[in-house]
């Protein structure tokens, strides 16, 4: 419809993004979507919009965006320092943007992908149900690629509600990004591992490797030995630990492959997804084990830090 | 008195495990099989039709089932997958039979046909005799793993994969075979190149074959 956003500025890799694509997966096409649900989500009720609204997905650094039309944005997610005209500005708040306003980004001070959600949602090529942007087919949001300069964003619907600003989630209901421990379920190969390396699994540290993009972690730390005959292929998901013959675990995300035939050992839970999510290479970790019961609980607290928003929201 | 059971076929049995708590792996076996496949595929299809299922994707011999979580959990969905798997699946309706043209010159036709004591044209003959299945698509945007390959051409996958090979590629690898669908990494041995699309990205659903089709390779070199 109208543009509202130009881009001046693109930032390192930065993307349109929804919830994703989840029926393409037995077509072999990766579910996508954005890496940290709950940023994105937050971002889209914090300006009034639905949680399935695109936003853009910035990775390690933020774009600089003009104002072309007055709108309401918010930043989730990673802390980039966001400012408008110079001025800092809160993160996780629903802020207006006047006509020529510039949205810059001073600094990556922590996390590694930031959201901003526009009232209205962003406009971008849907593909397979989804906006979300699939580089290696080329489809879905901004042509099928990261932006650059001189692209005009539009808002792809009149918001339900008039655009309010001010709204924010407080800091208790964010995911806490700074503990890199990622809870996870035993998984369906863990037995491929002896008894020391299934110990190592779930308490040695592991590092993100260079090799670790929207597709998936290769993780660096102790090498786990798995036993077995090769396995056949299977559905995957995202959060799922592959382990691959020399000893590198694989963590997978949003762009991940769809099948394969290594062994998983672990998947993390939903809940600690979004924590994933804000990892770079070089960043440690460690996983822990948890239960059913616990990421079901974990689940429902996360989601209920959302829920207090929809309600205040109605 | 519980209603007398089918002898005819054998009740597979069903493990199921977690895959974090959002989704969960059926487990019908760990063969190779026909069969097996066939019925991993009639309970996708069967699970799809769920209220409380997101997604159910057949493997070569198991079931992904992507579930919401505020409706079902992993033991009660793990429990009806059990009574589902139980029912004689409805007879399989034959897949789509798909003819592909092949030029068997592949970068590596030569080293197989020399690891395996046979002729590049025997290769050739022996890959494109059967009717393979698809087993599953997946793995990238359009893959499908089909199967089984001739014992003959039978070879571990290659030790040093590829970091580029080329779309179109026409590969082999245990008892596998497939055709690249884009440019991507590669462990498998490249035998043959077709030109037919495997990844239909402006058509829904955007790839060419479907788990359950039926394909047939011809030679097309002069």
């Amino acid at each position: 419809m109208t543009g509202v956003l130009r881009v001046v500025v693109p930032g390192l890799f930065t993307t349109v993004q929804d919830l994703g694509r989840p029926n393409a997966i037995a077509a072999g096409v990766p579910p996508g979507g954005a890496m940290d649900r709950f940023a994105h989500r937050a971002g889209n009720l914090l300006v009034g919009n639905a949680e399935a609204d695109a936003s853009l997905e910035c990775t390690i650094t933020g774009p600089t965006l003009v104002a072309t039309h007055s709108c309401v944005v918010a930043i989730t997610g990673a802390d980039f320092e966001p400012r408008v005209n110079g001025q800092p500005i809160p993160g996780w708040t629903g802020v207006f943007l006047g006509e020529g306003d510039r949205l810059t980004f001073a600094a990556r001070r922590s996390g590694g992908r930031a959201y901003i959600a526009l009232a209205g949602g962003i406009q971008g090529d849907r593909w397979l149900g989804s906006m979300s942007t699939y580089l290696m087919a080329a489809r879905g949001g901004m042509h099928g690629r990261n932006l650059k300069a001189g692209d005009e964003i539009d808002v792809a619907h009149q918001a339900a509600r008039p655009a309010v600003s001010g709204q924010t989630l407080p800091e208790r209901l964010r995911p806490r990004y700074a503990d890199h421990t990622l809870f996870a379920i035993a998984g369906p190969h863990l037995r491929r591992l002896d008894p020391e390396s299934r110990g190592l699994l779930f308490g040695a540290r592991f590092t993100v490797s260079r090799e670790a993009d929207r597709m998936g972690y290769r993780l660096d730390g102790p090498k786990l030995a798995t036993s077995g005959d090769e396995l056949l292929s299977f559905g995957l998901t995202a959060g799922a630990v592959q382990m691959p013959r020399g000893g590198q675990p694989i963590l997978l995300m949003a762009d991940h492959q769809t099948a394969g035939g290594y062994p998983v050992v672990a998947t993390v839970v939903s809940a600690s997804m979004p924590v994933a999510a804000q990892l770079l290479p070089g960043d440690e970790l460690q996983f822990a084990e948890v239960t059913l019961e616990r990421a079901h609980q974990m689940r429902l607290s996360l989601a209920s830090a959302l829920g207090t928003r929809r309600d205040f929201l109605r | 008195m519980p209603p007398p059971r089918s002898t005819r076929q054998p009740v597979p049995r069903v493990r199921t495990f977690p895959l974090g708590d959002t989704a969960l792996l059926a487990e019908l076996g760990t063969r190779l099989d026909t069969a097996l496949n066939t019925r991993a595929i009639a309970l996708a299809t069967a699970l799809k039709k769920r209220r409380d299922v997101r997604q159910a994707v057949a493997g070569y011999a198991t079931v992904t089932v992507h579930f919401d979580p505020d409706q079902t959990t992993h033991d009660a969905l793990g429990a009806a997958i059990k009574r589902l798997a139980a029912k004689r699946p409805p007879m399989e309706e034959p897949g789509r039979l798909h003819r592909i043209p092949v030029e068997y010159a592949g970068p590596d036709l030569e080293e197989v046909a020399s690891r395996l004591n046979l002729s590049p044209a025997r290769v050739a003959e022996l890959h494109s005799k059967p009717i393979y299945r698809v087993f599953l698509v997946g793995f990238v945007p359009g893959w499908a793993y089909l199967g089984p390959l001739p014992e003959e051409l039978e070879l571990p996958r290659r030790h040093v994969p590829r970091t580029q090979v080329p779309a179109g590629s026409v590969a082999i690898a245990g008892r596998q075979t497939g055709i690249y669908p884009l440019p991507t990494p590669g462990g498998w041995h490249l035998i043959g190149r077709t030109s037919v699309k495997l990844f239909l990205p402006d058509r829904d659903p955007p790839c060419l074959f479907r788990a359950g089709d039926r394909v047939k390779f011809f030679s097309s070199s002069r």
